[in-house]
């Protein structure tokens, strides 16, 4: 079975909700809007306090060419425009709606009816799903009709479909799998269609043998799409370890990206956004989210519109429980801690988790007992422990010259270091600085 | 909320491993050659094992407690293992005042005059053997002939070591070539020897405990054991007389010890693939030079030392294979 | 006998050979050195805190010598009568500049600003500022990892276990910068350090709207500009809901310290104002209605406090 090279490691998978039906959640009383769900630019407000919006109505615009728009889940009235504490555990400005009804926009389509054909053009197709706000569902947010128009210089021939879901707990991509094969499918050939190839690779890694079994049925009629199963590692959902599992090629260090080496990766929970874009004029309102812990009463994976608070999800599921020591939007490895459970959901949060007081406090920090285990674990060739040391000394050169911007800030490292060093929160300072030097360095030439 | 909530970034889970854990599983895979040594060597295994495992203790618990009033790092068992693997390279009739001394040197000047662990460049078991061998160099070679539990421990009879007959083989002395014990015997321990040294079978099953349980990783071992195999295995086809048989060389003195639980040392070996691999042949090159055209008998120990020292210069000049690195 | 007279004479001999050769090159191969780069370094600290904007103290000094003025060359670490003897040394006149403080400008202390939720990663200020905005409800005040104790070449600032912010030693703090530089949030300030060491300051960098501020900090600037109003030099501006005082302009008169409802100014090494009394009236006069001056909680007089 296929899989990446150079480093990873096995955490417990912890799939608690793989078998849980996606629910919907109940509407929330006010959803909040962070300006800033996606890579690039903040959105620009274009409502204000009072405007009447519906389900669907747009109500922020690109604020660049690396941005996206982003459209109201519900139907009220905005209340404000403020701030509010994001996931990123800053205050950062957002709209605010309160929630009257639940009227749609007339123009997006509702019925559950399977839309197989287009007739929109390629420019016709990017230009729908930059309208309708589509941004990468894995966590990134990388605006989507960015990444579909690769540079001209770059030849692909190959769509990369990610479908692993590595990270412990979480299992919303799974879920959509099951329950929305065919729209997944479909959406590839849309895909493959504004991209101009002719091949596509899903990547499901092995512990989903159903869905793998599913898809491969779904795809045994249709030419070019392949289902390939993964060998369970972690990190093998990170863009450049699936691109090197599924072709054999690795993506060279930054500032290259996946389309230098001929390919361009989608989450599938993006696949599916862009389906409903295309066909059925929906922009992107609802993510699955996975509610999951292990002391959570309830873990469920719910359909949930945009801007709903966290609070709201985990009442669904049964309350926070006492001993809850960290809350986290996303998954063990890589998620954001949240300051609390007032943040909304966003384009990014594919879950919440809830992980208890014993597991959540660090334990103290020793030394570096040089055992390498650190080394052994990057995916990425690197040697956290002396990035770590060099950060921590403010040795900026020594990190550059030993490749820190390759990291991917996976969490490898730390999570096996035996003297619990915080390594990822001193490579992440060493990164931010490098990464500050490198453009100063460019900005002059 | 009840709870205070950590707002500490990722990762948010951890793998559970703690240094205590990896200590712990040494000292299980160090077990089964202590009791290979009990087993051919008496009582007298035991007295210096006991001796050299409370000295190394008592010493860093001084040092850290005492002297530089700080905490106590005896917990993390690390003094533990340099108190075994001190008395694994000793004679099983070696005085105790020496051991004594041994520890302090061991814990002393190879490992808390560097800022403990972690700190130190060089194998601390080997700094404290080291200078016992140059300090007391009678008692130091002179090795009891195994004769099980009736070993005496004051007053044993000494013999010849396999190595020391291998060395005088090479020297032209081919009396010595009749005395050489069965591989069989240098196989299971049955030979003169350190007490940890002379069991190949024990010190095996401690390799495949330390790998199973993800202490170590194959590669020093194995690149130690390939070429002193390669390279005393060339000797042997040249001039099978003088030079004998690799596997005699790989079963006799403190290969075998040395390259499982000193050479793969975390603290004094190389980070990477590359510089492991660099390291063993290193070691392995250097033991065979030392035992056939050196004047001591055994290598191991100064070469595990001599790469220690260029344990940093491996570090800094092999790197790991970087994600991306051949396309660019 | 002979032998050991041999060891001796060959050793003795090879040294004293040796020697010459070494006093030889060290003539020949000397590298020629303004003597006053010398006798710079020698006045100078040799802390080589970076201050100056210079690599290290050799650097500074022979900067010192080569340049044509003093203009844009102060070891910050020295005292003004040391600089004066440097710049008479190189040969160039100089102007007494005014000495300065580095200034903590956050009172949020453990009992001031509730920790809300518990930080344990890296203790590095500058790596916890990247994470989030921070363990209480104040995003832009001291996060007390102690980079800036780190920085201190002359252990001239410590953290306070108690409050869990810095305290400046103003004996012993050079005013070279270095804490500044460190804070990730710029709350530490070089000002003035006027006579007597007095100075006044807002100690508070939170930009927050007023309730949000004053939820997260007792102390905490809310923005309401009283103190703008009331100093008369014009010395106080209002900007980003954050009153800040131009220490240049301020003339250590004390009325925004009492007009302050928050008590964020900062007035140290003041004796304590008298207490008015109240007049002597007919009636039973009202015990203690005499204002107190503002009791800030850590208002003191002598060694700095934030």
């Amino acid at each position: 079975m296929n899989t990446f090279k150079i480093g990873g490691v096995h955490p417990e998978p912890n799939k608690l909700t793989a078998d849980k039906k996606i629910e919907t959640l109940a509407l929330p009383q006010q959803a909040v809007f962070p300006l800033s769900q996606h890579i690039g630019a903040p959105a620009v407000p274009c409502v204000q306090k009072g405007d009447i919006v519906r389900v669907g109505t747009r109500i922020a615009e690109p604020g660049g060419f690396m941005s996206a728009s982003i459209h109201s889940s519900v139907s009220g009235k905005v209340a404000k425009i403020d701030t509010i504490v994001d996931a990123s555990g800053l205050r950062k400005p957002a709209i605010f709606i309160d929630v009257e009804g639940d009227e749609w926009e007339p123009s997006i389509d509702r019925t559950p009816k399977l839309v197989l054909q287009s007739t929109k053009t390629r420019e016709e197709i990017i230009e729908c799903i930059k309208n309708a706000g589509v941004v990468g569902m894995g966590g990134a947010c990388f605006p989507t009709h960015v990444k579909l128009c690769p540079p001209k210089e770059c030849s692909i021939d190959v769509l990369i479909i990610n479908a692993v879901e590595c990270e412990p707990y979480l299992t919303a991509d799974h879920r959509l799998m099951l329950e929305h094969p065919d729209e997944i499918i479909i959406g590839i050939k849309i895909i493959l269609k504004v991209l101009g190839i002719d091949r596509a690779v899903i990547g499901v890694e092995a512990n989903k043998p159903d869905a793998i079994a599913l898809l491969k049925s779904k795809t045994s009629m249709v030419s070019g799409i392949e289902v390939m199963p993964l060998k369970m590692k972690y990190p093998q959902g990170g863009e450049k370890q699936l691109i090197e599992a599924v072709t054999g090629r690795q993506v060279p260090p930054p500032p290259a990206l996946p389309a230098n080496v001929g390919c361009v990766v989608q989450n599938v929970g993006t696949v599916f956004a862009i389906y409903e874009a295309v066909m059925k004029n929906k922009p992107l309102i609802e993510r699955i989210v996975t509610v999951t812990g292990k002391n959570v009463k309830n873990p469920c994976n719910l359909k949930v519109r945009m801007g709903t608070p966290v609070s709201q999800l985990l009442e669904y599921a049964g309350g926070m429980p006492e001993d809850t020591g960290k809350l986290i939007s996303g998954g063990p490895m890589m998620g954001r801690p949240l300051l609390d459970d007032t943040a909304p959901v966003v384009k990014g949060t594919s879950g919440v988790l809830l992980i208890p007081e014993s597991e959540a406090a660090r334990r103290e920090e020793r030394n570096c007992i040089r055992c390498a285990k650190c080394v052994q674990a990057c995916p990425m060739g690197l040697e956290p422990y002396l990035l770590a040391t060099a950060s921590e000394t403010g040795d900026w050169e020594c990190a550059e010259e030993n490749w820190i911007m390759s990291c991917i800030e996976c969490g490898c490292c730390q999570s096996t270091c035996p003297s619990r060093r915080p390594l990822l929160d001193w490579v992440r300072l060493a990164k931010n600085r490098v990464g500050g030097i490198i453009r100063a360095r460019n900005a002059k030439k | 909320m009840a709870q205070k909530l950590h707002i500490t970034t990722s990762p948010h889970v951890h793998c559970g491993d703690t240094i205590e854990r990896n200590m712990r599983w040494v000292i299980v895979a160090l077990m089964p050659a202590l009791i290979a040594s009990f087993v051919y060597f008496g009582a007298g295994s035991l007295i210096v094992t006991a001796t050299s495992v409370l000295s190394c203790l008592f010493f860093e618990w001084f040092i850290t407690r005492v002297f530089l009033k700080r905490p106590s790092t005896l917990a993390d068992g690390s003094a533990i293992i340099t108190g075994i693997l001190l008395a694994f390279n000793l004679p099983s009739n070696l005085p105790i005042y020496m051991i004594v001394v041994g520890a302090l040197v061991a814990i002393g000047i190879g490992k808390m005059a560097f800022g403990g662990l972690g700190n130190n460049p060089f194998n601390p078991a080997l700094v404290g053997r080291v200078f016992l061998l140059i300090s007391f160099p009678a008692k130091m070679t002179s090795w009891p002939v195994p004769a099980g539990l009736a070993t005496s421990y004051v007053d044993a009879q000494t013999g010849a070591t396999p190595l020391n007959l291998i060395g005088q083989i090479a020297g032209g002395n081919s009396a010595a070539a009749d005395q050489l014990p069965a591989l069989k015997d240098l196989f299971l321990g049955n030979i003169g020897g350190c007490i940890g040294e002379v069991s190949a079978l024990a010190l095996l099953i401690g390799l495949v405990i330390l790998l199973w349980r993800r202490v170590i990783t194959w590669h020093i071992p194995v690149t130690i054991f390939a070429t002193v195999a390669v390279l005393t295995g060339i000797m042997w086809l040249i001039n099978p007389v003088l030079y004998v048989n690799p596997l005699y060389h790989l079963c006799s003195g403190g290969l075998m010890l040395g390259a499982i639980f000193m050479a793969t040392d975390y603290v004094t070996s190389p980070m990477t693939v590359k510089g492991m691999v660099w390291y063993g042949i290193g070691i392995g090159f250097l033991t065979v030079v030392i035992r056939y055209f050196g004047s001591y008998p055994e290598g191991m120990s100064f070469a595990i030392l001599l790469m220690n020292a260029v344990t940093p210069l491996i570090n800094n000049w092999c790197k790991p294979k970087r994600f991306g690195e051949a396309v660019k | 006998m002979t032998f050991i007279l041999t060891a001796v004479l060959v050793l003795g001999v090879t040294g004293l050979v040796l020697g010459l050769v070494l006093y030889a090159v060290s003539r020949k191969f000397k590298v020629e050195e303004d003597p006053r780069v010398g006798q710079i370094i020698g006045l100078l600290p040799g802390a080589n805190c970076g201050g100056c904007g210079f690599p290290g103290c050799a650097a500074f000094a022979e900067a010192c010598v080569k340049a044509e003025s003093m203009d844009g060359l102060k070891c910050s670490a020295c005292k003004s009568e040391v600089m004066q003897q440097i710049a008479a040394v190189a040969g160039h006149a100089i102007e007494v500049g005014v000495e300065k403080i580095a200034v903590v400008k956050c009172n949020g202390s453990c009992q001031n600003r509730p920790g809300l939720r518990i930080y344990d990663g890296a203790k590095s200020c500058a790596a916890a500022s990247l994470m989030n905005g921070g363990a209480t409800g104040c995003f832009f005040g001291c996060l007390g990892c102690g980079d800036c104790v780190k920085a201190c070449k002359f252990d001239a600032i410590s953290m306070n276990p108690e409050t869990g912010l810095p305290e400046v030693d103003q004996d012993k703090c050079t005013a070279c910068g270095a804490c500044a530089k460190a804070c990730p949030r710029h709350i530490i300030e070089l000002r003035n350090k006027n006579k007597l060491d007095r100075r006044v300051y807002v100690s508070c960098v939170n930009q927050d709207k007023g309730p949000v501020a004053k939820k997260a900090c007792d102390v905490a600037c809310i923005g309401c500009g009283k103190c703008v109003k009331a100093c008369p030099f014009e010395a106080i501006t209002l900007e980003n809901n954050l009153a800040y005082i131009d220490f240049e302009k301020c003339r250590l008169c004390r009325k925004c310290v009492d007009e302050c409802p928050q008590h964020s100014i900062m007035a140290v090494n003041f004796p304590p104002k008298k207490v008015v009394e109240a007049q002597p009236q007919v009636e039973a006069p009202v015990a203690d209605a005499a204002p107190v001056s503002a009791p800030a909680p850590q208002e003191t007089e002598s060694t700095e406090n934030n």
